[in-house]
């Protein structure tokens, strides 16, 4: 329809490997939904906190984007326990909206925090590799955004392997199962709600380390990402792994051809009527089953 | 609703016209106007969330939707201040019961309709800033036109008495909302929706009439707001602060009481200009602080006593 097949192709390849990043950021959202039966509101704000860790990682101590991933994610994984222990579990008492109250003001206060260190400029790092691309056949692709896809799968082998092979991930497993018999046998729910919540914000850091060399920083950055993860999130089905990662995908080509022919403010509009759509019609997610 | 009911009401409005003869610092007048639009609006918001328990995340739908389409009216069409005003909350009305009808069909509550509804208000954000006749990103100036026929007064203070009696209105179509059957059923619904539904609520009908009296107090919040600053623009009138404020507000000062809201934005926007005299002007520092302040009246509702306090000086049955 009005583009040759080259430039769709491209659209498409670059879709899905934009798409894949915000796969990692739903995954965040789907993991803590699913165990916590939380809706993190501060997931956004996260991100941007985290994408201002990797820039002053990069400005401070000259530290690559892509060398500072595994260190900014244990420093991401400690802040988010420590945010789950100390702030969001006793603030909330276990009850819904508090939690959505909780998580709204975290966002207020983080995304206001930067904006009172960093103003309100948006930044970029300016890489040597930033604009670099790959020729595959007839696409052309960007090389941060392959980097991006590599990684994003790579971190869901480990976090598959992790909940399975392991006794923390069976006992998360276990926690969002059943709550009540979990702690019954023994397991330490608070303790394995803030693992969960810490893996969900390290997934994060990942993701803000994907994301910087080929996109700007600011204090409201992470607003951009949030409605696409919780659309993301929905549209795999709320707890959902899996369904993270195909709706990451399937996210990242429509908004890639909706930009294509609306036009990049208007193309945003497809991305909100498929999340309005999909928690009219099927809240439970596409590949979702649970209620 | 008895006359002692309504006496606290008739004395915020006896204050505030006394406030506006007495006061002539502008920067204290803008300070009570503007926090009286908040007040409005956070009513709206009280109305669905603090008695029926549906918190909504993007009350801005509603807000935006009674400035534009008043000040669309008026400066597109020539229409009258008044019955411009008046569509424009018809208008946050009718969306108020179309999202509703959508939403509440498909059976969203908690977590998905705090959702669904930033949602639409994002959308219509969007679609405001990129169609002609809202102006676009520029924005719309509702053109000078001084005079009470036309709804703008050159004094701050006439609008401190408008502003009033637009809260004190909104203050009594809640209480007469809490006296009436249909509170009732509101509050039974936010406490136990399958319980309600068993004693033979219409869930659906309630919420629906809650939702659309809601958008419509909201949507006079902001045909107010764009009568006061004759400007709007889409990041204004379907911003996410005004969702933001219009939840924070009644929660800070009290949700489901009628004196809440209007506690809240007092509170609110005390905070955000305090700092400002203390500390300075650094941008978002007034929002961290309702950040935290909102995490703590969550962890430590210790926030309910001025709302509490107001109902029992009410009268009996205090809650």
């Amino acid at each position: 329809m009005g583009y040759p097949p080259e430039i769709l192709l491209e659209a498409v390849a670059n879709g899905l490997l934009m798409g894949a990043v915000y796969g990692l950021v739903a995954l965040g959202l789907t993991l803590v939904y699913g165990v916590l039966h939380i809706i993190n509101f501060a997931h956004g704000a996260l991100l941007t906190l985290a994408m201002y860790a990797a820039y002053v990682a990069h400005g401070a101590f000259g530290l690559d984007p892509y060398a500072a991933m595994v260190p900014l994610a244990g420093l991401f994984f400690v802040l988010g326990y420590l945010v789950q222990r100390l702030v969001i579990g006793p603030a909330s008492r276990g009850d819904d909206s508090n939690m959505l109250l909780v998580t709204l003001g975290l966002s207020i206060i983080i995304e206001n925090a930067m904006l009172a260190i960093f103003r309100s400029d948006t930044m970029t790092l300016r890489l040597p590799y930033a604009m670099s691309m790959v020729e595959m056949g007839d696409v052309l692709l960007s090389l941060p955004r392959l980097i991006g896809f590599g990684v994003t799968l790579l971190v869901a082998l480990l976090l598959f392997v992790l909940m399975t092979r392991t006794d923390t991930g069976r006992a998360i497993r276990a926690v969002a199962k059943e709550r009540t018999g979990a702690a019954l046998v023994g397991i330490d729910v608070a303790h394995i709600y803030a693992v969960t919540f810490g893996i969900g914000t390290a997934c994060l850091a990942i993701a803000a380390c994907l994301l910087l060399p080929s996109f700007y920083v600011s204090p409201r950055v992470g607003n951009a990402f949030v409605l696409v993860a919780f659309t993301i999130v929905v549209l795999g089905g709320m707890g959902s792994v899996t369904g993270a990662l195909l709706g990451g995908l399937f996210i990242g080509v429509v908004e890639s051809l909706s930009g294509l022919y609306f036009g990049d403010s208007l193309g945003q509009i497809g991305i909100f009527l498929i999340f309005i759509l999909v928690l009219l019609l099927r809240p439970t997610g596409l590949f979702g089953a649970r209620a | 609703m008895t006359a002692r009911e309504t006496l606290p009401i008739l004395g915020f409005l006896i204050g505030a016209v006394l406030v506006s003869l007495f006061v002539t610092s502008n920067v204290v007048l803008n300070f009570l106007v503007f926090t009286l639009i908040l007040a409005i609006a956070a009513q709206g918001w009280n109305l669905l969330g603090g008695y029926g328990g549906q918190y909504s995340f993007g009350h801005a739908a509603f807000f935006g939707m009674g400035a534009y389409v008043s000040a669309i009216l008026q400066q597109r069409f020539g229409v009258n201040a008044y019955p411009a005003v008046a569509f424009g909350i018809a208008a946050a009305a009718v969306l108020g019961y179309a999202i509703g009808a959508m939403v509440f069909r498909a059976g969203l509550r908690g977590s998905y309709f705090a959702l669904v509804t930033l949602a639409f208000a994002e959308v219509l954000r969007i679609l405001a800033n990129a169609t002609e006749i809202t102006g676009g990103a520029a924005g719309l100036l509702i053109s000078l036109n001084l005079g009470a026929g036309n709804l703008q007064f050159a004094d701050r203070s006439s609008f401190l008495i408008l502003g009033a009696v637009l809260l004190a209105l909104a203050m009594l179509i809640t209480l007469a909302l809490e006296k009436s059957r249909l509170g009732a059923q509101l509050v039974a619904v936010r406490e136990n929706e399958s319980a309600a539904a068993a004693l033979g609520v219409d869930i659906l009908a309630v919420k629906l009439r809650a939702i659309s009296l809601s958008a419509a107090l909201t949507g006079a919040a902001g045909a107010l707001y764009a009568q006061y600053f004759l400007y709007i623009d889409s990041n204004i009138a379907f911003g996410t602060w005004i969702s933001v404020e219009a939840l924070l507000a009644p929660i800070i000062g009290g949700a489901g009481t009628v004196f809440g809201p209007l506690i809240g934005a007092l509170i609110l926007q005390g905070l955000s200009e305090g700092t400002k005299l203390l500390i300075g002007k650094i941008p978002g520092l007034d929002l961290i602080i309702f950040g935290v302040l909102l995490i703590l009246v969550v962890r430590f509702p210790l926030h309910r006593i001025p709302g509490l306090l107001a109902a029992r000086w009410r009268g009996k049955g205090a809650p």
